[in-house]
């Protein structure tokens, strides 16, 4: 950044860090901290379905959905990867997508995408859960 | 004008001034690899993730949703789907391992960034083939999914 005298931006803006998005470094922040959580969650995830034995029918899939264990930790992979994958197809669409009208659009449908994929996946697993 | 790279190249941007080197330019090698395919893998598990969700959505629609859901799973174009997640799940988890090791300002070595970058793609290779090979040893018989049936 310019150290320069002549530059325009005031100490204050500088000292908060945030840039011209006024989010400063959060959503890289938020990418790694949520990678770290699908380290821990995946291979768990991937290992609780297959022992499971989902694919032997809609009893498996429920019974294992419907186990407390199950549903919080499924309920916390999800928020994760749909955050992270929200912040990396944010970089995706910022890298790749010049027009400027094209892309807030784009951006914009992808946080609605995120949105609707989570809280869809998290009633679903609300929904399994509250069956006794 | 007289630069050299947009002279050499006949190409420059429109004003005439030289471009930074584009792929082309490069030569190929590991560490480009699985920096294209970190992105690549990443943006097929956004559809990969919306799929999961639907299908955790099937099982609290009920049987007949699930059963709908598992024999969209067996058909080919389904199962090549499934596969390609695991394979790009793997890929990207071992990747993003490495890339959070970057971030902790380690590992810039080229020779280690190259050897490592070969080891990640054979270990998502692997690990696909490891949970492959534990899933089919756990699969129903036949007739694999009953839900295709009209009863």
């Amino acid at each position: 950044m310019s150290r320069s005298k002549n530059s325009l931006r005031v100490p204050l803006a500088k000292v908060r860090g945030l840039g011209s998005a006024k989010e400063g470094t959060g959503h890289f922040i938020t990418q790694r901290v949520s990678a770290v959580g699908l380290f821990l969650l995946l291979p768990w995830l991937i290992c609780s379905l297959i022992m499971s034995k989902v694919q032997f029918g809609w009893e498996h899939a429920a019974v294992w959905l419907n186990a407390p264990w199950n549903a919080v930790p499924c309920a916390l992979f999800v928020i994760a990867a749909f955050t992270h994958m929200r912040v990396g197809m944010q970089v995706v669409i910022e890298d790749y997508i010049q027009r400027s009208g094209t892309r807030l659009l784009l951006l914009i449908l992808n946080t609605f995408v995120a949105l609707a994929g989570a809280v869809s996946a998290l009633f679903a697993i609300f929904r399994v859960f509250s069956w006794v | 004008m007289a630069d050299g790279v947009s002279a050499e190249k006949g190409k420059g941007g429109p004003d005439g001034r030289p471009l930074s080197p584009h792929l082309q330019i490069w030569r190929w090698h590991a560490t480009m690899l699985t920096s294209i395919l970190h992105r690549a893998t990443g943006v097929a598990l956004y559809g990969g993730a919306l799929l999961f969700a639907l299908w955790l959505v099937s099982i609290a629609l009920g049987p007949q949703a699930y059963a709908l859901s598992s024999a969209l799973i067996a058909t080919i174009p389904g199962q090549v789907i499934l596969w390609g997640i695991v394979l790009s799940v793997s890929f990207h988890i071992l990747s993003g391992l490495r890339h959070l090791v970057w971030d902790l300002g380690a590992g810039f070595n080229p020779k280690l960034s190259s050897l490592f970058s070969n080891l990640i793609i054979i270990g998502a290779v692997l690990l696909t083939a490891g949970i492959w090979y534990w899933s089919a040893s756990s699969m129903p018989p036949a007739p694999r999914f009953q839900g295709m049936q009209i009863q």
